[in-house]
């Protein structure tokens, strides 16, 4: 029994937020990873990107609320998603062709292209601030739990209830339908096999009269979808504010050179690594040693390695970790000369 | 400097003085004064990513450490709080360094298979004894008053001191990082300096015996005499007189001001007239080599990761002596305000725009970027109010832009960048060939 309730504790406090957040970091380190892969730059201003997606759904969603539409239970955000969708594909097409175009037929280094990524940066920064200011905005109007910890106690009879909210549900669903429709696209049609060819030599893709701005245009359109996706599931699971996605970009960027630049599957991977360690390093494992331990014991440490303050610190160590010890990441990725 | 770059000079004074007049001269003045910050950091940059082609993200990180040594230096100690945790504290931090110290003489010990295990052991280990004695002594500080104090306090020492240590804590802690990210590829660079910088930033801000954290630490000392004395000063008189004012307060607000100004200024040609002789030096010529073709450079022997090191030291700690500057004149310490797009990416922007490898153009950048950033404010408030005249005074369209109008200065910035990388690329003042 003790056991048990050792286990739904960690389930409760550890599994499913970071399962939740892995899922989020996810589908941004996809989009990081295809850009790093086929334009071959760090795009900064990403963080951004998602940002401007999740305003759109939230506008979009305030109108339906305002409306009266409701999908209840689900969160009315759901339906709003769409149009966020598309508008970030409308900031990546023409970031793409007022920005990032003019320097990749001049084939800068990727410093250069980074470097005009900030610029885009604070320009979405800016329009994002103006639009909707700078306050968090709460946009989860559906059912709460699916189950409460109450009655997952009264369901089991342990002592620990594990909750599990909607949004994570809903997190996680989407998020796989995403995954899984992108491999497919990659591994199974034609569009993407010249994109996996061309991220892996671009220049014999070229030979095999692969069109470099299909591919471009492709990997942008994938971008801002996954962009808007991870944006509007973090915001509904915790909250929308500005500045977050900024801070975010230090996981998405730490998952996607764990994962080996420009594959899929490794940012996925590294994504949940980083979300698990993130998690678990700033978890109190406290009450969890508590229930292993003899009876009526508990620990007088919080049994916490950091706290929660320092959760870039986490994917930052994880970062250089992987710099230094396996540069090309778990699954092998390309190194980009400068 | 050409002609070209003396006419921009020339212009940004004219805008200064235009600001002085149309505006008041406080504005002016207190716009000047972060300018010479503005500048001194952007050369701290410049010697980074110009000399040395050194992608640092993480500018806003060295800024708040020369920021929190202004504080430390200044503020009088707390002998409670010392008494209370100050052993504590020092107990932590010798087994800090006898911890670093058992992990390097380990890893010379063991045999090549065993030295990560055993550092990851040591680390652990060493990580969960410190904190038996740093949490209940962090407790205990905190506890001591902590509506009004709650922390160390400083070393009591006059704050212009300051702007030499928070150069060297910049340094110190710039050549640790070096140490460990500076054999990254460029754009790696940059992200484990932005994730350094963030790092930092939540040290000062949640390290509360240490720096108050979130609640501030304000009322630092200030380098300036005292408001009664600079009242019957023979300059004051004269400089009232001659700008021919009644209000004694206002001009002493300026006279304060002009103060900071004058030190600023002393301190931007001390770093600017090195920085120039360096650029200068066969040292510079090298920096330039490795920048331009670091294998080249290396095959004809020079050490590039020494020399990167030496580089990025440098410039943050020109970095860390604006932060330490920069707190001195606000005269508060506010770990809340440290964003990367105001600390970080601003000083791009200003490196960038001036020409990268250029120190008159760094210098210009800071004057130009900092005006702008400023004046953007006044600026897009008149331009949405213009805009939306034709709307009535409680659309809420009209209140919304006119509310919203201060994030024109965000979108200034990125448009500002990208149209110089796009059309000149070099900068305002290019790097001379």
């Amino acid at each position: 029994m003790e056991i048990l309730n050792a286990l739904a504790l960690l389930t409760n406090f550890v599994l499913i937020p970071a399962t939740a957040y892995g899922a989020q970091i996810a589908l941004g380190a996809l989009g990081v990873t295809l850009i790093f892969g086929i334009l071959r730059f760090a795009n900064f201003s990403h963080g951004e990107m998602m940002s401007f997606g999740a305003m759109a759904t939230i506008l979009f969603t305030w109108l339906l609320q305002g409306q009266g539409v409701s999908i209840h239970p689900l969160p009315t955000a759901l339906l709003g998603l769409p149009v966020g969708i598309l508008v970030a594909i409308g900031v990546t097409l023409t970031a793409d062709r007022v920005v990032f175009r003019y320097y990749r037929n001049q084939r800068v280094t990727p410093i250069t292209l980074a470097m005009a990524s900030i610029g885009l940066m604070f320009v979405l920064a800016g329009l994002v601030r103006f639009i909707i200011g700078p306050e968090h905005q709460n946009i989860a109007d559906g059912e709460r739990f699916l189950i409460s910890a109450f009655e997952f106690r009264n369901m089991t009879g342990l002592d620990e209830g594990i909750a599990i909210r909607q949004t994570q549900v809903i997190t996680f669903v989407i998020a796989l339908i995403a995954v899984v429709a992108l491999f497919w696209f990659l591994q199974k049609t034609r569009a993407g096999k010249a994109m996996r060819a061309y991220s892996d030599n671009e220049d014999l893709a070229l030979l095999s009269g692969i069109n470099p701005d299909r591919v471009v245009k492709i990997a942008w359109i994938i971008t801002g979808a996954l962009a808007a996706t991870a944006a509007t599931l973090y915001s509904l699971d915790k909250v929308y504010q500005p500045f977050i996605f900024l801070q975010m970009l230090l996981p998405i960027f730490a998952a996607t050179i764990l994962g080996g630049i420009g594959q899929p599957v490794g940012a996925v991977i590294g994504a949940f690594v980083v979300a698990y360690s993130e998690v678990m390093v700033t978890y109190a494992f406290r009450r969890f040693v508590g229930y292993l331990g003899p009876n009526d014991w508990v620990p007088d440490s919080m049994i916490q390695l950091m706290s929660t303050n320092y959760k870039f610190a986490v994917s930052f160590i994880i970062l250089v970790v992987v710099l230094l010890v396996r540069p090309t990441g778990i699954i092998r990725g390309k190194v980009i000369e400068r | 400097m050409t002609s070209r770059g003396a006419l921009y000079f020339a212009i940004m004074a004219a805008a200064l003085l235009a600001t002085g007049i149309f505006q008041s001269w406080n504005v002016a003045f207190g716009i000047l004064s972060m300018c010479l910050i503005s500048a001194i950091m952007a050369l701290g940059l410049n010697i980074q990513w110009g000399y040395g082609g050194l992608l640092n993200f993480g500018v806003m990180g060295f800024t708040a450490l020369g920021a929190v040594t202004a504080m430390l230096v200044s503020m009088p100690p707390i002998p409670e709080a010392w008494e209370a945790g100050g052993a504590g504290i020092m107990v932590s931090l010798m087994l800090l360094i006898a911890t670093v110290a058992v992990i390097l003489v380990a890893r010379r010990m063991v045999p090549d298979h065993l030295r990560t295990p055993v550092t990851v052991v040591l680390v652990i280990a060493g990580f969960f004894f410190i904190r038996v004695f740093y949490i209940p002594a962090t407790e205990r500080i905190e506890a001591v008053n902590p509506a009004e104090t709650g922390y160390l306090g400083g070393l009591g020492l006059p704050i212009l001191l300051s702007w030499v240590l928070g150069g060297l804590v910049a340094a110190g802690a710039a050549w640790l990082i070096g140490k460990v990210a500076l054999g990254l590829r460029a754009d790696y660079l940059a992200i484990a300096t932005l994730g350094i910088s963030e790092i930092i930033i939540a040290i000062v801000k949640y390290e509360d015996w240490m720096t108050r954290g979130v609640r501030n630490v304000t009322n630092l000392p200030r380098p300036t005499p005292p408001e009664f004395e600079i009242r019957v000063a023979e300059w004051f008189v004269g400089m009232a007189s001659f700008l021919g004012t009644d209000d004694t307060r206002a001009a002493i607000a300026l006279a304060l001001k002009s103060i900071f100004i004058v030190l600023f200024l002393i301190v931007l040609v001390v770093v600017f007239w090195f920085s120039e002789r360096a650029l200068k030096s066969p040292w510079g010529r090298m920096m330039r080599a490795i920048r331009d073709n670091r294998d080249a450079a290396a095959a004809m022997g020079k050490d590039v990761t020494s020399r990167h090191l030496q580089v990025f030291v440098l410039g943050c700690a020109v970095v860390g002596v604006g932060g330490a500057m920069l707190t001195t004149m606000d005269g508060q310490f506010t770990p809340t305000t440290y964003i990367p797009l105001r600390y970080t990416f601003l000083i791009w922007v200003m490196v960038i725009l001036g020409g990268s490898g250029n120190n008159w153009g760094a210098v210009l950048g800071g004057f130009i970027i900092w005006f702008v950033w400023v004046q953007a404010e006044p600026f897009g408030h008149w331009f949405m109010d213009a805009s939306t005249m034709f709307m009535a005074d409680d659309n809420w369209l009209r209140q919304h832009m006119i509310s919203g109008a201060v994030y024109m200065r965000y979108m200034l910035m990125g448009v500002i960048l990208l149209t110089v990388m796009r059309f000149a690329p070099r900068g305002l003042i290019p790097e001379r060939s």
